[in-house]
């Protein structure tokens, strides 16, 4: 989905002037949210090795156990273990997310860098290019290729990449106009400094806290964008799974009151997404940059 | 006469955009497994069938030729044929965008309708308690995938309360779809959630800018009551923008309606392309998105051209 919530909350003034960290630091719900995402981290990446379970093999004399006792989630209809499965799945989901929002950013940020500093026809094609592919929503794009094959975890990655790198590079394009026309861009021009230079030292270090933020909006979104990836059947594959895939297994689980097979990896994107969009928000205070859109 | 070369201008760049766009699909058509052969032939046909069709409609001809072709196929409104439905996209198309296009207006409305007065009494009482926590549940709104919420509903209003069915209202025609409104009521308010969230967030940042304003301050100094400054001025004047930003939101209503469809068995556009991605049909696939794609580049139109005419301050974002 699109990140059009972010608008513009940065209309109240700073006062005063304070280093960026600082505001940061002030800033309750971006704190909150940088807390969530590190507890997350934790839970799914280090929480295996002290509650280590069997994501492979099916138990069939452990299906559908409530929560309680030493199955704090209870178990799914093969057996697997809720608890575990939940730092499983999210493994995937925050290194798929992480990763394709930082690919995007990456491809959007060259894309519009160029385009901005090139202006003129160049620019011109590349933002229509980009306009092109803002027309086609990314779930309907994903759900084409998920016709045409099934990509693992690294193609994952690139494919939601690709599909989302458009809005970070009008972001970068927009920044780059400002930035080309001041005095020292001019002046490395003028004593014979490359176009490259001009980007790679001036342009693009310049335009760093438009990134980072545009980077944690672009992750928030990623980690929504794989959970509807999975449950429209285009994820990774079973025995391997994430929060999005859970939810899709649930289903039907669900609906004969086994709630506690969605709702755990739910409320688990929930969390992430919500702690992305709020350590977003308050990068975009503390640097005091525009928001996207 | 500024306004006028400025429409001429985005007229032109929209064109020029779904023209990128029928480059994309035209090159996917040519990606998949067998061509486009295999889009009207099926995919039982044999290699000299293939081999046959290609010659005889020019496929063996180079790719900027075929290109053209396409294209003047498409300007005769033609998608090609569907693999597993026997009949033509356009057709197919036909029959349920309308159904979609229910959906999404409704669940518009039910967005709009709260959010907009939400957001003007979050931006009266900004930063205040009140206004946080609206913040913050508008953030968890945006943050819960729409299935999920959708399950959730489900969960509570069919499986715990029994007041409204879990599947939506079926049949091929609209008057079937009115005939049920208790079954529209779960997917239109599941597609309403995440609008409430965006537009009173919208409501809220016009309100605040339109509060700035020059024209509030004389009109405060003048005596008038703050109500009536509110509801007379600020109100219009934020309206006109935020309703425009639905243009923007087209895509997302399109990928609303395809989870949604999917989710509560309704039979519109989204659940036609859904299924038309599990079963690889791939002109349903590309005809639906060359629409959707018309449909969101129409809608960004839109609302540049009326944010332009009603601010002309706004300066056009794009070259």
């Amino acid at each position: 989905m699109t990140a059009v919530l972010r608008a513009s909350s940065a209309l109240e003034p700073v006062a005063g002037y304070r280093l960026p960290l600082r505001r940061f630091a002030h800033n309750r719900p971006a704190v909150a949210g940088l807390a969530v995402v590190v507890l997350f981290l934790l839970f799914c990446f280090v929480g295996p090795l002290i509650h280590p379970t069997d994501q492979t093999h099916t138990d069939l004399t452990q299906v559908n156990l409530a929560p309680g006792g030493a199955r704090l989630l209870g178990t799914d209809a093969v057996g697997h273990d809720e608890f575990g499965r939940l730092m499983y799945g999210g493994k995937v989901s925050l290194l798929v997310g992480l990763a394709s929002g930082v690919l995007a950013t990456v491809v959007g940020t060259v894309w519009g860098a160029v385009a901005g500093y090139a202006g003129g026809w160049l620019d011109a094609v590349m933002m229509r290019i980009v306009d092109a592919g803002i027309a086609i929503p990314a779930l309907f794009i994903l759900l084409v290729v998920s016709a045409i094959t099934t990509p693992d975890t690294l193609g994952l990655i690139v494919v939601l990449g690709l599909v989302s790198w458009l809005v970070p590079s009008r972001l970068v394009r927009a920044e780059t106009l400002t930035l080309k026309s001041r005095d020292y861009v001019l002046t490395l021009r003028a004593i014979g400094g490359t176009h490259g230079r001009a980007i790679g030292r001036h342009i693009l270090p310049n335009s760093v806290s438009t990134i980072v933020v545009a980077a944690t909006f672009q992750v928030a979104d990623a980690i929504l964008l794989v959970a509807y990836v999975s449950y429209l059947g285009l994820g990774v594959q079973p025995p391997s799974t994430d929060w999005g895939g859970m939810l899709s297994a649930g289903l039907t689980a669900a609906y004969s009151g086994r709630w506690w097979l969605i709702v755990p990896p739910g409320l688990a994107i929930i969390l992430v997404v919500c702690a992305f969009n709020a350590i977003g928000d308050g990068l975009r205070d503390a640097f005091d940059v525009r928001g996207r859109g | 006469m500024e306004t006028t070369l400025y429409l001429a201008r985005r007229l032109l760049q929209a064109l020029a955009v779904i023209l990128i766009v029928t480059v994309v699909v035209f090159c996917l058509l040519h990606a998949l497994p067998g061509g486009p052969a295999r889009g009207i032939l099926g995919p039982q046909a044999t290699a000299q069938q293939i081999a046959a069709f290609n010659h005889e409609q020019g496929l063996d001809r180079p790719l900027p030729v075929q290109y053209v072709y396409y294209l003047r196929t498409l300007l005769h409104g033609d998608l090609g044929t569907s693999y597993t439905l026997n009949d033509a996209v356009s057709r197919l198309i036909e029959q349920r965008l309308p159904k979609t296009l229910v959906l999404t207006v409704l669940s518009a409305l039910a967005g709009l309708a709260p959010a907009i007065p939400l957001g003007m009494w979050q931006a009266v009482r900004r930063n205040k308690p009140a206004d946080h926590v609206v913040t913050a549940l508008g953030f968890v709104a945006y943050s819960t995938p729409v299935y999920f919420l959708g399950l959730l509903l489900i969960l509570v209003f069919t499986q715990t309360l029994r007041w409204f069915p879990s599947q939506a209202p079926q049949g091929d025609t609209l008057s079937q779809v009115f005939a049920d409104p208790v079954a529209l009521v779960l997917p239109v308010l599941t597609g309403a959630a995440s609008m409430v969230a965006v537009f009173s967030r919208y409501m809220r940042a016009a309100t605040l800018e339109n509060l700035a304003e020059d024209y509030v301050r004389t009109a405060r100094a003048g005596g008038s009551r703050p109500a009536a400054i509110l509801w007379k001025h600020v109100f219009r004047n934020s309206l006109t923008p935020v309703i425009a930003m639905l243009g923007y939101y087209v895509p997302v209503l399109f990928g609303g309606a395809l989870v949604v469809e999917q989710l509560f068995n309704y039979p519109g556009m989204g659940l036609l392309f859904w299924s038309a991605a599990q079963s690889s049909d791939y002109p349903v696939l590309l005809g639906c998105v060359l629409v959707i794609s018309v449909a969101t580049v129409i809608g960004t139109l839109l609302a540049d051209v009326v944010q332009r005419i009603v601010d002309p301050r706004v300066k056009a974002e794009r070259t």
